[in-house]
């Protein structure tokens, strides 16, 4: 009887927590909207054609040639299942202003219309991340989940890349929190299932998929050989259901392999024109720094004439003295980069700890990944978000990268106009995460918990705080660089070495991503 | 425990210390004002006369490269009719302060004559710059020092941070300024300075500061009937109350002998600029401003019905009338709260009856009542709405809609921030919602036909008449509300007694 009141009001007590939750994610979502739509006139990457461009095409032409069309230089690249978003927002775009549409006469449109409309979809589809989040934040007390909503809602690095930059990150990350949310329900199905449509929608996220197997297969596929079976091919049968939809109809036309070609373009080269923070970084300084000092030594060095300025790197080696870099080898990194995760998620795979597998699986490919964008570190610093809310020692870390991946950004931006602006979101969001963390240690240590959290070794023996001396250091070192890149460079060398300050944000940050993987390598080997 | 709860009750609902918050919120309003500079500005390529901003610019321009005592004087190279400075010698102090900032950067963009209507990315950014800069100089300092003073010293720190916000993001203001262009920032934050000067009992400063507010934009002298009235009735009280008006009265004197000084040589240059500041030519209201002249017109064709002299003298008694009864309540007891309500009243008095209105004045009564949020947050928050609508039309002009709506999006979600607002007592008189509700829908109604409709051929300006009309009925409200509110505050005696037993 006692029991069964009992019960009823701890449903009564989490409806009610649910709907603060609610309350408080519209409040967070609402005022990081209020600031997108301020954004709107701001300024817009090629991405943005790019994605008018798509617009055009999936709406103007028939299916069988989505792939094929070259009347713009910005062709699909993205898996089916994003090129089928793209002709649903293609209806309400033809009612908008047919021009947007329009695949020769839409070509660079710039009009208020095409601009509203484009950067409203992208605020829309960002109810998906809202959701995402929102799922995931149902088991954390009122305080943590606040700061979780304050981390990914207001991610000052996703309003860089797509709000103003133009992309849909959002949405996109917001379908990956969506499948970890229920793998941490240990509703695995779904999981699987909502990463099957992650896939199709953008392929760069496959870099999780070997994890997501290894753990599917554990965690899900377990009970008995038979029941096992079983499971393995309802999973099979899921997520192969919707590779049918997005891929089966360009396999009956007979279209996969222009699919393919769009979808793999290895001919791009290693890195990307302005180079990711990865440690392609460091070899590529390494090569230049060899080089030199071979040549002083006497040597001839014959440079490449490709350069890695130019994004586009032909068939030419683009090092003078260490190997070439292909795809393959890149492939094979990653997996050993991974192989401690899969080890991790094979042995022991607990809901719990997927969402940091899979950020450490993302951490792997950024680093070591053939042609890496800037913006992909958001794949694993949104997750670890995620993770630093639930334990002190990951706030840690998690401050020190994220303020090291938004600044990575910054070169995205490179008009005067939104400059303060891209400064004043890093600083402020350094501020909420430095504040706020700082305010939840200062609080459980006042706990009865402190004992407890002190055994554990949750709080770093000096007990005051966030950072240590060499992360503090690390972080002026930003400091330093931003003013080097841009004040003092145009003062002391004028024009000449154009292309230095950019290089000097790439190691540096190449440095602090790199101390991230290993720092969750570390944890991995820890708690193998 | 205790600091706990406050460290709860911040103006964000995360959890932070009150240093790290009020840095936050800070950095916040930078943000948010920058964001609102990407729009564009008033004029933007509408030769010949473009807007606001170039005559901004255009001051800037003239200021840099002529002498002082040719700013208000009609020569080749500052023609009065291509707008002629009309604000007082600080206006134009600091035109030439910002000039020198465009100049080191960009030149052209404040060349003598050949700059003329100048547009470019870099001069809309520097310009930009120049008022964000002044927000970070003179607003918020004084907004903070106000806070402090209001709140934190007498024990209300957890509200404090929800009340500087509400003050940062007031959307008029941050609209105005970085959307349309302006430099409101400096005299209203000059007046806030002031007003927490007085409130921190620190007369002979708050004199200093409002007279710099006063020779920014002469509009600060709808604040002057509260400033008069409060200090002279606090100066009663004292001791020696002659001695101390006189100390105030040579304050005051003294600063406007600094600003004025390029001009004190002869009467002639100082009639002249007076003559600048004070336009009667151009009737008693212009455009369809929410204030009394211009809604009666509808009735009363008060242009043709009187010549400009006389209705110079009606709208004069009109303001000193309307004015009167808060600065009776300010002389006989002077008191904080009545302070902040004389300074609305007041405003809201000039912005009613005065001459030669413009729908922009409306920030000024909008200020003390986002001082007075904490007391009256419902007042405040419907104030802010009417006053936004009644410039829509405006910024519409602008192209200013987007803001517009994310602004005041924004400012009602701080407002309703989740544990951010310390609890507030129900009023009576807010009982009927009705009142409330009814004139929001038919705002609503009008925002929609203004932007999708076109008007009748036989009233091309009948939308904005509707919101003129409708926004002066609740101004109406909204004033009569806070004059009782103000008088009330006599009635209750205790009031005053409990500020003393506090302080």
């Amino acid at each position: 009887m006692t029991k069964k009141k009992k019960s009823k009001e701890d449903t009564a007590v989490t409806a009610t927590s649910r709907v603060s939750a609610i309350k408080e994610l519209a409040w967070f979502a609402g005022v990081a909207t209020c600031i997108k739509l301020l954004l709107i006139p701001s300024y817009r990457s090629t991405d943005f054609e790019v994605h008018r461009n798509w617009l055009a095409l999936t709406s103007s032409l028939p299916l069988s040639r989505w792939y094929q069309d070259e009347t713009s230089p910005w062709t699909l690249d993205y898996p089916p299942l994003f090129a089928y978003f793209e002709r649903f927002l293609a209806v309400f775009a033809r009612l908008i202003d047919p021009v947007i549409t329009d695949l020769h006469l839409g070509l660079d449109y710039s009009s208020n219309s095409v601009v509203v409309f484009q950067r409203l979809t992208v605020m829309v589809s960002d109810v998906v991340l809202f959701y995402g989040v929102y799922r995931l934040s149902k088991n954390l007390e009122a305080s943590r989940r606040r700061i979780l909503f304050a981390l990914v809602v207001w991610s000052p690095a996703l309003i860089i890349v797509d709000h103003i930059h133009f992309q849909y990150n959002g949405f996109l990350i917001g379908v990956l929190l969506v499948s970890l949310s229920f793998l941490e329900e240990g509703r695995d199905l779904l999981g699987g299932y909502a990463f099957a449509v992650l896939l199709c929608l953008k392929h760069l996220f496959a870099v999780a998929a070997p994890l997501y197997f290894v753990y599917l297969l554990k965690h899900y596929c377990r009970g008995g050989f038979w029941r096992g079976i079983w499971r393995f091919l309802v999973m099979g049968a899921a997520v192969g259901s919707v590779f049918a939809v997005s891929f089966g109809p360009f396999l009956y036309y007979g279209e996969m392999e222009h699919v393919l070609q769009r979808m793999f373009p290895f001919g791009r080269g290693l890195c990307h024109a302005y180079w990711a923070p990865n440690f392609w970084v460091f070899y590529i300084m390494f090569d230049k720094a060899l080089a030199y000092m071979l040549g002083k030594l006497g040597f001839h060095i014959q440079t490449p004439a490709a350069s890695f300025t130019s994004g586009l790197v032909g068939d030419s080696s683009p090092f003078s003295i260490l190997p070439q870099v292909t795809p393959a080898i890149t492939f094979v990194l990653v997996l050993l980069a991974i192989l401690p995760g899969l080890v991790k998620a094979w042995r022991d795979p607990q809901p719990r700890q997927i969402v940091r597998l899979v950020a450490y699986a993302y951490t792997c490919g950024f680093l070591f990944g053939w042609h890496v964008h800037e913006k992909a570190s958001l794949h694993f610093v949104t997750l670890l978000a995620i993770v630093a809310t639930r334990s002190l020692e990951d706030a840690k870390h998690y401050f020190l990268i994220s303020i090291v991946s938004c600044y990575s950004m910054f070169p995205l931006l490179f008009e005067d106009k939104e400059y303060p602006i891209k400064v004043l979101l890093l600083v402020n969001h350094s501020l909420l995460v430095w504040s706020s963390f700082s305010s939840l240690i200062s609080k459980s240590k006042s706990d009865k918990e402190r004992e407890k959290v002190k055994s554990r070794g949750l709080v770093d023996n000096t007990g005051k705080g966030l950072l240590g001396c060499v992360e503090i250091i690390y972080l002026l070192g930003i400091l330093c660089i931003e003013i080097w890149g841009q004040f003092l460079h145009q003062y002391i060398f004028g024009d000449k070495l154009p292309f230095l300050p950019l290089m000097l944000i790439s190691v540096y940050c190449a440095l602090g991503m790199l101390y991230s993987w290993i720092w969750q390598l570390h944890w991995l080997m820890k708690n193998l | 425990m205790k600091e706990e709860k406050s460290r709860a009750i911040g103006c964000l609902p995360v959890e932070m210390d009150w240093r790290w918050s009020l840095s936050s919120i800070v950095l916040f309003a930078f943000l948010v004002r920058s964001l609102v500079s990407l729009h564009p500005y008033s004029g933007a390529s509408h030769p010949p006369m473009y807007g606001d901003y170039e005559a901004q610019r255009h001051w800037m321009e003239i200021t840099l490269h002529t002498p002082s005592i040719h700013w208000y004087h009609n020569t080749s190279t500052n023609p009065l009719s291509y707008w002629g400075l009309d604000y007082p010698p600080l206006t134009a102090y600091q035109s030439w302060a910002h000039g020198l900032v465009l100049n080191y950067f960009h030149p052209p963009s404040v060349a003598l004559v050949s700059s003329r209507g100048h547009e470019s990315p870099l001069g809309k950014l520097l310009m930009r710059c120049t008022v964000l800069l002044s927000d970070a100089l003179v607003f918020f300092p004084a907004a903070i020092y106000f806070i402090l003073v209001y709140c934190v010293h007498r024990g209300k720190k957890d509200a404090s941070l929800w009340l500087l916000a509400l003050i940062l993001l007031n959307p008029a203001l941050i609209v105005i300024d970085h959307g349309h262009f302006q430099y409101n920032c400096i005299s209203l934050g000059f007046t806030v300075g002031a007003v927490a000067a007085v409130l921190a009992k620190h007369d002979l400063l708050a004199s200093v500061l409002f007279s710099f507010a006063l020779n920014h934009k002469q509009m600060s002298a709808y604040f002057a009937p509260a400033f008069f009235a409060h200090l002279l009735g606090k100066c009663l009280k004292r001791k020696y109350p002659l001695l101390e008006v006189l100390k105030l009265g040579i304050a005051v004197v003294v600063t406007f002998a600094v600003m004025w000084w390029p001009y004190l040589y002869s009467v002639d240059a100082v009639m002249e600029v007076l003559s600048r500041l004070a336009p009667f030519e151009r009737g008693i209201y212009e455009d369809y401003v929410a204030n009394f002249w211009c809604s009666t017109s509808i009735f009363i064709k008060w242009k043709r019905l009187f010549p400009t002299q006389t209705l110079k003298l009606f709208s004069f008694g009109a303001t000193l009338l309307g004015a009167f009864p808060s600065m009776v309540q300010q002389i006989r007891a002077p008191s904080d709260r009545g302070f902040l309500f004389a300074l609305l009243n007041s405003s809201f008095s000039f912005y009613l009856f005065s001459f030669q209105v413009h729908e922009k004045s409306v920030l000024l009564p909008l200020l003390p009542a986002s001082l007075l949020a904490l007391d009256e947050p419902v007042i405040f928050k419907w104030l802010i709405y009417y006053a936004m609508f009644s410039m829509f039309p405006l910024l519409c002009r602008d192209q200013l809609v987007v803001p517009y709506v994310a602004l005041l999006a924004l400012f009602l979600l701080i407002y309703h921030t989740p544990h951010g607002r310390p609890h507030t007592k129900g009023m009576g008189f807010m009982a009927w919602k009705w009142l409330i509700v009814l004139p929001v829908l038919v705002s609503i109604v009008l925002h929609i036909t203004y932007l999708s409709f076109k008007p009748p051929e036989k009233y091309p300006f009948l939308f904005e008449a509707l919101m003129m009309i409708l926004c002066f009925s609740q101004f109406v409200i909204i004033a009569g509300y806070a004059n009782v509110k103000q008088w009330m505050l006599l009635g209750s005696s205790a009031g005053t007694d409990k500020e003393k037993k506090i302080l």
